[in-house]
């Protein structure tokens, strides 16, 4: 057999039917689900008369909606719509037979925190949930990809999926980061370089010594930004580290079980020679922390730069898109990074909530004070990363320093539950969609690491987390 | 599902990069269990000037010259970030059909199909000149021809379009994706026979209930 990539491997072990003038039939091994995109979908298998075809491999958490106070409540919810959908959430999970972990569950978390971390989702499996940040799950060596709510109906109707094959890309990222410099900045830098379609209709596979060096949450960092460059998806290999991470979680396979997985996925890595469709190199050797400035996730900044300026650019289009952007976020061109003042910082997200992540922003944290007028959250992105935040004293450090610290949940990243930004409120955000309104309408959001939020914290204002 | 053949329709030019689904439909508009009721949601942060929907004048959508517009032409990487299908459900109950654009986002783009909207790639040049002509005239019209995979202008000029022939089909002939493949349920459980012996710990799935197995620390 000629060489193949991690994608081709994990493709062909999962193409259930794949005949000419169709569109390939693929078998998806975990559907991961939740309140904000699934109520529709379960009404149609009820329209249809149809179960739920592996409640096994279906599993549904509420994020988006959950308040996420301290004690939470449905009292706590913010609204009757929110309600609602929660409420739904629990009657289709109770109906159907799915696992639900609610709002009370110690499993309740980020959808995409939660698979990788329950051991729910496994190096070489297909993983699809109604959520574009699906493309986190391929940290772990899965072809996981967002799916929109009819395709929802469909893989809990059929466990499959039509799937068109995407093309794939090898993006390699070599050399070694800096103190200071993390996964989120790589993705940011990755984002900038490439742009927020770069990726489209291709599978990402990040390769290369600064990926092989990254602990598997900083991988998820990355691919799950992978979908603001455009992805299909995104991947690493698996290696001796994902199986160390894999190892002993509470769903992941046991004892023999486990030896006979882990040596499938050993194989899995793609061989040399593999062909891709398109290969892009990065070196992060002097790549410093990145601030987002604009309206997307490829308006990107080094923290030691400066706002651009929209005249240089030649293309109209990106000409028009930079003025509307500064427009929005209230910056003129030129504007020293370091000089932005910000009113909020929000430590969280599927992206950045993950235990090293609040490690990484507790070790700058600690000792220190949040500036006066800054509000500061820290959500842990499960209870049970939120737990053991506790247990290792994190959580004390935060509320120590003047963060407020609070349940799981989406919060801020998608502002649907009761966390947002006021109009023209300025906020160093740990997640990954600087959109106009995306955290709140009007809301002012510079995407940067935990670490950078840390800083802009306790500064009031952007720092360079390589100076602290 | 409704099908998709030929249609005669209004164009409304939105000459934007990079629009997301977030931009579409904001997120506080997702809290619902329906299907429906979406139209007044579709681009609310830039249709209204605040929450009571007092309409933006300056909007693109907003001029009278777009009313009844039903094919929108817009800039490229439409569609790009969440992948709310509520996205393709709003522009559909506002009326359009087609979307004209140099390149989409690969989940909207999927999901337009399942919410019976055409999704056209043209390349950005030909988009930007058909943005231009368009600008600012009362009631412009395309044809859209699904079979024959074009976009015609008033002026005659006419446009080809690449698009997969299952996902075609599909629209011609309004087919339900959920029906066609439990066609194949066959397959798909003599496919699950074959990976439970070749890959057995795909499913042990949560038959136990772990709960308070702790997690290990990473
Ligand atoms: S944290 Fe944000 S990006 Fe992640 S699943 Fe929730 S809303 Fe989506």
């Amino acid at each position: 057999m000629s060489p193949r990539t991690m994608f081709d491997k994990i493709w062909d072990a999962h193409v259930v039917r794949d005949e000419p003038g169709e569109v390939p039939v693929i078998y998806i091994d975990r559907h991961l689900t939740h309140e904000a995109t699934s109520p529709q979908a379960f009404a149609g298998l009820r329209a249809r008369n149809l179960p739920v075809h592996r409640t096994d491999a279906t599993i549904a958490v509420i994020d988006h909606n959950v308040p996420t106070v301290l004690g939470r409540r449905m009292i706590d919810v913010v609204d009757a719509a929110s309600v609602k959908c929660i409420e739904t959430m629990e009657e289709n999970a109770r109906d159907f037979g799915v696992t639900l972990f609610d709002m009370k569950d110690e499993y309740q978390g980020i959808v995409h925190v939660v698979g990788p971390e329950l051991g729910i989702s496994l190096p070489g499996m297909t993983v699809v949930c109604g959520d574009s940040h699906t493309s986190t799950h391929g940290a772990l060596g899965i072809f996981a990809i967002g799916i929109g709510t009819s395709e929802v109906e469909h893989v809990m109707a059929t466990q499959c999926l039509q799937q068109q094959k995407p093309k794939t890309m090898n993006i390699r990222v070599e050399g070694t980061l800096s103190p200071g410099v993390t996964a989120k900045d790589v993705a940011l830098a990755i984002i900038r370089k490439f742009g927020t379609n770069v990726g489209s209709n291709h599978v990402i596979e990040f390769s290369g010594s600064a990926i092989r060096s990254l602990s598997v949450e900083g991988r998820m960092t990355l691919c799950n930004m992978a979908i603001e460059a455009g992805a299909r998806a995104g991947m690493v290999a698996p290696d001796e580290v994902t199986i160390e991470y894999v190892k002993g979680r509470p769903y992941a396979p046991e004892g023999d079980l486990f030896e006979l997985a882990a040596a499938n996925w050993r194989e899995l890595a793609s061989d040399p020679g593999a062909h891709f469709d398109a290969v892009l190199d990065i070196n992060v050797d002097d790549l410093v922390p990145q601030v987002t400035w604009g309206t997307d996730p490829g308006m990107v900044a080094d923290i030691t730069g400066v706002v651009p300026d929209p005249a240089d650019e030649s293309d109209v289009v990106t000409r028009q898109a930079y003025e509307r952007a500064l427009e929005y976020m209230g910056l003129t061109p030129g504007q020293k990074i370091e000089d932005i003042e910000i009113q909020t910082v929000f430590i969280g997200s599927c992206t950045n909530s993950r235990i090293e992540d609040l490690r990484m922003a507790a070790s700058y944290v600690v000792g220190k004070q949040v500036a006066p007028n800054v509000r500061a959250l820290v959500v842990p992105g499960s209870m049970l990363v939120s737990r053991q935040a506790e247990e290792e004293g994190l959580a004390d450090i935060f509320r120590a320093a003047g963060f407020q610290w609070r349940e799981a949940g989406c919060s801020m990243c998608i502002a649907m539950n009761g966390d947002r930004l006021a109009p023209g409120e300025r906020c160093a955000s740990t997640s990954n969609r600087n959109f106009e309104g995306r955290q709140g309408r009007g809301g002012r959001t510079h995407l940067v690491s935990p670490l950078m939020a840390a800083a802009a914290a306790v500064a009031g204002h952007f720092v360079d987390a390589r100076n602290l | 599902m409704e099908k998709f053949v030929t249609h005669l329709g209004v164009a409304a030019p939105l000459a934007r990069s990079n629009v997301n689904t977030d931009d579409i439909v904001p997120a506080r508009f997702l809290k619902t269990i329906r299907r429906t009721g979406f139209a007044d949601a579709l681009f609310a942060n830039w249709r209204y000037i605040n929450d009571d929907k007092a309409p933006n004048p300056d909007f693109e959508l907003n001029q009278s010259a777009y009313a009844d517009a039903t094919i929108l032409v817009a800039g490229p990487n439409f569609g790009c970030g969440s992948s709310r299908e509520h996205a393709p459900w709003a522009l559909r109950e506002f009326g359009f059909r087609c979307i004209i654009a140099p390149s989409f986002a690969d989940i909207f783009y999927n999901n337009c199909f399942n919410s019976s909207i055409l999704p056209v790639v043209l390349d950005k040049s030909t988009v930007e000149d058909i943005q231009a002509t368009l600008a600012g005239q009362e009631q412009y019209k395309l044809q859209i021809d699904l079979p024959a995979q074009t976009v015609a202008m008033p002026d005659g000029r006419t446009f080809g379009f690449d698009l997969d022939p299952f996902k075609k089909s599909a629209l011609l002939e309004g087919l339900d994706s959920v029906d066609w493949t439990l066609s194949r349920k066959g397959e798909i459980l003599a496919y699950e026979e074959r990976r439970r012996k070749e890959a057995p710990w795909l499913f042990i799935g949560k038959d136990a209930d772990r709960r308070s197995a702790s997690a290990p620390a990473s």
